[in-house]
């Protein structure tokens, strides 16, 4: 009998040890991993690093000398990156049911609620790390400016920073939002591109909806976050209550979704 | 140690699981049988608690699975071989439930070699995996954080006849050193080989379960007629159920009562003894008969 099995006594059950759950780090450890371990989620990753170093690099190339600044090569990077991180967000949720892998997240940790929290943490730790990597960029670009006669001048309002981590967490978040509503890779990422963008084209359209677009618009909520400027009281306003309707409650409604749909 | 009270699934009115209940000890190999949408994957599915019961409640090692505090070190389980991410490698795949279980990465090269999946399958992507392949991968999967209890849902499928016997001869050998083994299949040879306990489900309910050689012992007669057609009204006019089976008709009745209704009806028999060597087979067909025809036409 030829056979490469080797003795089957190795799985014997064995001894009890008292186990404990795995923790929330661990958890979110887990789902770091699984942004990078393949093909599609490394790749993802390293166009959103490629697309800021060409907006870096065109600013070096097109931009007025005088405008070769830290934060005119840091703000604009923000805006191409914040299109991208929701998809790495709706793919985090939703490929764990495109491919089947929840079966065996699920089995291994029931607690449902305990998995989307850690790919939460976990989408939210890439988009300040996508922060980071804007930065890093900028730095760059500010260095080889300032090498070849560009203002290069590395003033940068610590508020702009804040601003820039508000901005991506909350559009990974959204994305993320959508993914667990909807559960399926395509239909989120088509959703949540063409929902706003529908609802923004509405808002100039139709009259009464103006008003409310203004508040509910996340295109135009969101704009005051990239300028240096301090945010008044009622641009912060409608930042909450935009990212109320396109955050919060897909999140809500989503995480019900989920801990009650059967995995199979 | 497994124990399913009263499971129900409705999907709509139609109920997928039935009101199952059967419990599988400690040393033992429990085959669950069942022709396909019989309600097997259902109700495993339920025990895992993957999907949520309509009625009626499963616990493992005597609590609810979902309370478990880390389920993989309790029990292994493998529902479905081709649920991995196709992207992955065979490594990553367990790597990740390693990490998650917080087991020694040591376990991961250990469980694949135990499998007898070598270096180089374990570093290709699941996507180039055939399905005995993933059937292994799946199998080391469930075995990875070294649990009490598997629950596989068949397990066989995919395996060569030599992959297959190995595999018996891992879950005999789990369950003869204390492991509880729920072992769902279609291919009875298999599971009349290495189970002790037998839960039989048609239609989503449970058609018989009990001990395996008492199950047998009580096999049917098996009864061959040249006018075949004739025989099956003899036999329905006596009101004994008969299915089709490679040697002839089986019914669930003893020899005497199929001899008598053949000879009240004028059939001239060719062939009239208990059901014995087929053993399980005919069991299953016995006590399906018309399950799998309803499930087909549904």
């Amino acid at each position: 009998m030829t056979t490469t099995a080797p003795a089957a006594g190795a799985v014997a059950p064995r001894q009890h040890t008292p186990v404990r759950r795995p923790s929330l780090l661990r958890l979110t450890g887990v789902e770091l991993r699984k942004l990078v371990d393949t093909r599609a989620g490394r790749w993802l990753l390293i166009t959103i690093g490629l697309i800021a170093a060409v907006v870096v690099t065109l600013q070096l190339i097109y931009a007025e000398e005088a405008d070769q600044t830290f934060g005119s090569f840091f703000v604009p990077s923000l805006l191409p990156v914040g299109v991208l991180l929701p998809v790495l967000g709706i793919l985090s949720i939703t490929s764990e049911w495109s491919q089947r892998t929840a079966l065996t997240t699920y089995a291994l940790v029931p607690r449902r609620e305990r998995v989307v929290t850690a790919k939460l943490v976990a989408v939210m730790v890439a988009a300040l790390g996508s922060v980071v990597a804007s930065l890093a960029l900028a730095a760059v670009g500010t260095l080889v400016a300032s090498a070849t006669g560009g203002a290069g001048t590395w003033q940068l309002d610590g508020s702009l920073i804040l601003n820039a981590v508000i901005l991506q967490v909350t559009s990974v978040l959204m994305g993320a939002a959508f993914g667990l509503l909807l559960l399926n890779p395509p239909l989120a990422i088509v959703g949540y591109f063409l929902l706003p963008t529908v609802w923004g084209v509405l808002g100039e359209m139709v009259r009464p909806l103006r008003g409310p677009s203004e508040w509910l618009d996340t295109s135009k909520t969101m704009e005051p976050l990239f300028s240096s400027d301090a945010l008044t009281g009622e641009q912060w306003g409608r930042i909450v209550v935009s990212l109320l309707v396109w955050m919060v409650l897909p999140l809500a409604a989503g995480l019900f979704r989920t801990l009650r749909r059967e995995v199979s | 140690m497994i124990t399913v009270e009263n499971l129900t699934k409705r999907y709509g009115p139609h109920p997928a699981v039935d009101d199952v209940s059967f419990h599988c000890e400690p040393g033992t190999v429990t085959g669950f049988l069942g022709p396909n949408g019989a309600g097997k994957s259902t109700t495993m599915r339920m025990i895992c608690g993957l999907t949520a019961p309509s009625a009626g409640r499963a616990t493992v090692s005597g609590r609810p699975y979902r309370e478990l505090p880390n389920p993989g070190r309790e029990v292994g389980v493998l529902l479905d071989a081709s649920a991995q991410h196709a992207g992955r490698t065979g490594r990553e795949a367990l790597t990740l439930s390693a990490y998650t279980m917080g087991l020694d990465r040591r376990e991961v090269a250990a469980k694949l070699d135990l499998v007898g999946l070598n270096a180089v399958a374990a570093k290709r992507r699941v996507r180039a995996y055939s399905l005995g392949m993933r059937q292994r991968l799946g199998l080391a999967q469930a075995l990875l954080g070294d649990p009490r209890v598997l629950i596989l849902d068949e397990p066989a499928n995919g395996l060569d006849p030599e992959g297959i016997f190995w595999m018996r001869g891992l879950l005999r050998d789990f369950a003869d050193r204390g492991g509880t083994v729920l072992l769902s299949s279609h291919l009875l040879r298999e599971v009349e080989a290495v189970a002790d306990r037998l839960v039989v489900i048609g239609g989503g309910r449970i058609v018989a379960q009990g001990d395996k050689n008492e199950l047998l012992a009580g096999g049917g007669t098996v009864v061959r007629a040249r006018d075949g057609a004739a025989l099956r009204r003899a036999l329905d006019a006596a009101n004994l159920s008969a299915a089709d089976s490679s040697e002839g008709l089986l019914v669930q009745a003893d020899a005497e009562a199929v001899g008598q209704a053949a000879a009240d009806a004028g059939v001239a028999l060719a062939e009239l003894r208990p059901a014995s060597g087929g053993g399980l087979e005919q069991l299953f067909l016995t006590l399906t008969a018309g399950e799998s025809t309803k499930e087909a036409v549904r």
